[in-house]
């Protein structure tokens, strides 16, 4: 690695040189002034800009390569969004300033908001949560007022899948739930009956992920979301993967009370750490009351958001109204795709994943080899055996090639998983390379292991010691 | 002392007529990877067999560990806070919790039968 911004300081080096105060200075209550120097790094411009120059490229996007990361809908970032989201009428706006002064901003949350409910099948939704988890969050917090109003109060239980994403569990215990989890049955679904056992007054809600982690649609929904609704439970989407479903399925159809959707998935805004993102939450009309301060609610008059004078709300999820720049890019990858092109989106992608599948399958087994939806897991169980090399170690491989692993170990029912999400925006040639690379990879595996124990040789940091990472994490910079 | 097994890949073993040590399987520390952190129960704790009382974390996942006894805790192995990488070393040596309890071996396998099981599919 090259130096730290901190390590290319030279004291009295300065990028810009203001002129000596030409006005009377007004000092600062003593307790506000900081009693030691700030330790901020000295340079120039141009060792500013190399600074973070060196960073993008040691940086791996979507925008550099391949980017089959199971589960994150790793898709492309049309560069139109970013023209949008860019406008000087959404840039140049506070969230303090009176609303009749940004009716065109109100719309286009509205119309995003319509946009959002009429894909998947809900009634209204809030722009509010700022991310998946804490949509799941918000999600969970609506269904517990939900039967709190109704003096519901023994359901203290949520039912998760055992391939659920480790999310779903996390955010049901933070909202004060106890988890229940039900195993899959053979064909990677809800074991139906296994649900049937733990279903009773105790149980608040079921989070669902559909298709789930497997990338398998559970073809029993109708009959699950029957049963749950019949013990007086809700259900909740996790919208993780409704990449796989746009325009030819919705969640609301299907039974459920409460949707997550993730906007940085799905609906092409940047992902990871090039966020922020953006997890709207839609609900079914039951549940409007409860919705989160912040949310915008169309009245005869003009626009309001949800505040204090609406009692039953949950109350404040987060500062202001949203990402709402993220918000502009998802609805304007909305507005130019159109309802045939979301839906050709989601045929794409799935189409793509079975392409995938379908040319590994002898490479790999694949966990659960019928047809997949947008994603697809496979094992390195029997390669781990037979060489020793493992799902990490052939990741670690892939990036010596510029494209990043698929999700590994995950779902955690799969041993030496790989979970692989092409999306619709790979060609046929780039997923043609991925495949090659794995099967050379594999072959390599056989003839010269320790070559790939090695990999990667040409990242800026080498086999990183990810035990050593976990037992003594250095978190923070510190200075000597 | 004879161990038993779970399923869920623990073990447990009797040190006297009311004491027992319970531990994680050789497969189960092998199939975590490298152990970074063990959360775990603490003395006076009530544990019920097939209920999570800690969990497990590799580089990998975090993994619940579920009793294989019904009983109390009496105690935790300290050792293990700093060092969890012991449960790679000797996962048949290294005990989690002691617990006051019996063990029933209809709910359990025999260490026999537990290597014998097919555990990859």
């Amino acid at each position: 690695m090259s130096q730290l911004i901190f390590e290319r300081s030279v004291p009295f080096r300065r990028a810009v040189r203001f002129d000596a105060c030409d006005v009377p200075e007004v000092g600062l209550d003593e307790k506000y002034v900081r009693q030691s120097k700030a330790r901020l790094p000295e340079v120039s411009e141009v060792d500013i800009v190399r600074h973070y120059m060196e960073l993008s490229r040691y940086s791996f996007g979507v925008d550099n390569g391949f980017y089959p990361l199971g589960s994150c809908t790793m898709k492309y970032n049309p560069k139109l969004n970013e023209f949008t989201a860019s406008l000087e009428g959404f840039t140049s706006i506070h969230p303090d300033q009176s609303l009749s002064t940004v009716s065109g901003t109100l719309e286009l949350m509205d119309n995003l908001s319509i946009s959002l409910s009429e894909i998947t099948g809900m009634d209204a939704f809030t722009l509010q949560p700022a991310a998946g988890a804490h949509g799941e969050f918000t999600g969970l917090l609506l269904i517990r007022a939900y039967h709190n109003a109704r003096n519901d109060n023994k359901r203290t239980k949520v039912i998760v899948p055992d391939s659920s994403h480790g999310t779903n569990p996390a955010s049901a215990s933070m909202a004060g739930y106890t988890v229940v989890s039900v195993p899959s049955n053979e064909m990677g679904g809800v074991d139906v009956e296994a649900l049937k056992a733990v279903l009773n007054d105790e149980i608040a809600a079921l989070m669902l992920t559909n298709p789930n982690t497997l990338g398998l649609f559970d073809p029993n929904i109708c009959e699950i979301s029957k049963l749950v609704h019949d013990i007086g439970g809700l259900l909740y989407y996790d919208g993780a993967n409704l990449n796989a479903i746009m325009g030819t399925a919705r969640p609301g159809d299907m039974g459920f009370d409460v949707v997550h959707l993730n906007l940085h998935k799905t609906f092409s805004t940047p992902h990871g750490g090039g966020g922020p993102g953006s997890g709207p939450v839609g609900v079914k009309s039951c549940l409007v009351p409860y919705l989160p301060h912040g949310t915008l609610i169309k009245e005869t008059y003009g626009y309001r958001y949800i505040d204090e004078r609406d009692t039953l709300s949950i109350g404040r999820m987060r500062s202001y109204y949203g990402n709402f720049l993220v918000n502009v890019r998802a609805y304007t990858y909305i507005l130019s795709l159109g309802s045939d092109g979301l839906k050709a989106a989601s045929q794409n992608a799935v189409l793509n994943a079975n392409y995938m599948m379908n040319a590994l399958k002898d490479t790999f087994p694949v966990a659960y080899p019928q047809t997949c939806m947008h994603e697809f897991v496979v094992s390195l169980a029997d390669l781990k055996k037979e060489t020793g090399i493992s799902a990490k170690d052939i990741c670690k491989a892939l990036l010596d090639y510029q494209m990043h692993p698929p999700t590994m170990y995950f779902p955690l029912i799969v041993h030496e998983a790989l979970m692989i999400e092409p999306t619709e925006t790979e060609s046929k040639e780039s997923m043609d390379y991925f495949i090659q690379v794995l099967k050379d990879l594999k072959q390599l595996a056989y003839d010269d292991p320790q070559k790939i124990l090695n990999a990667p040789y040409t990242t800026p940091v080498k086999r990183v010691d990810d035990v050593q990472a976990a037992r003594n994490p250095i978190l923070k910079f510190q200075h000597k | 002392m004879e161990k038993y097994y779970a399923e869920s890949h623990e073990w447990v073993m009797a040190l006297d007529e009311n004491t027992v040590v319970v531990g994680i399987s050789d497969y189960a520390q092998h199939a975590l990877g490298d152990i970074v952190f063990l959360s775990n129960a603490e003395v006076g704790d009530t544990v019920t067999f097939g209920e999570r009382f800690g969990d497990v974390e590799s580089v990998k996942a975090v993994s619940e560990i579920l009793s294989p006894v019904d009983g109390k805790v009496v105690e935790v192995n300290k050792d293990l806070e700093d060092t969890p990488e012991l449960l790679n070393a000797k996962p048949l040596e290294t005990w989690i919790i002691k617990v006051e309890g019996k063990i029933d071996p209809s709910k359990l396998m025999t260490e026999e039968d537990y290597l014998a099981l097919d555990k990859d599919h």
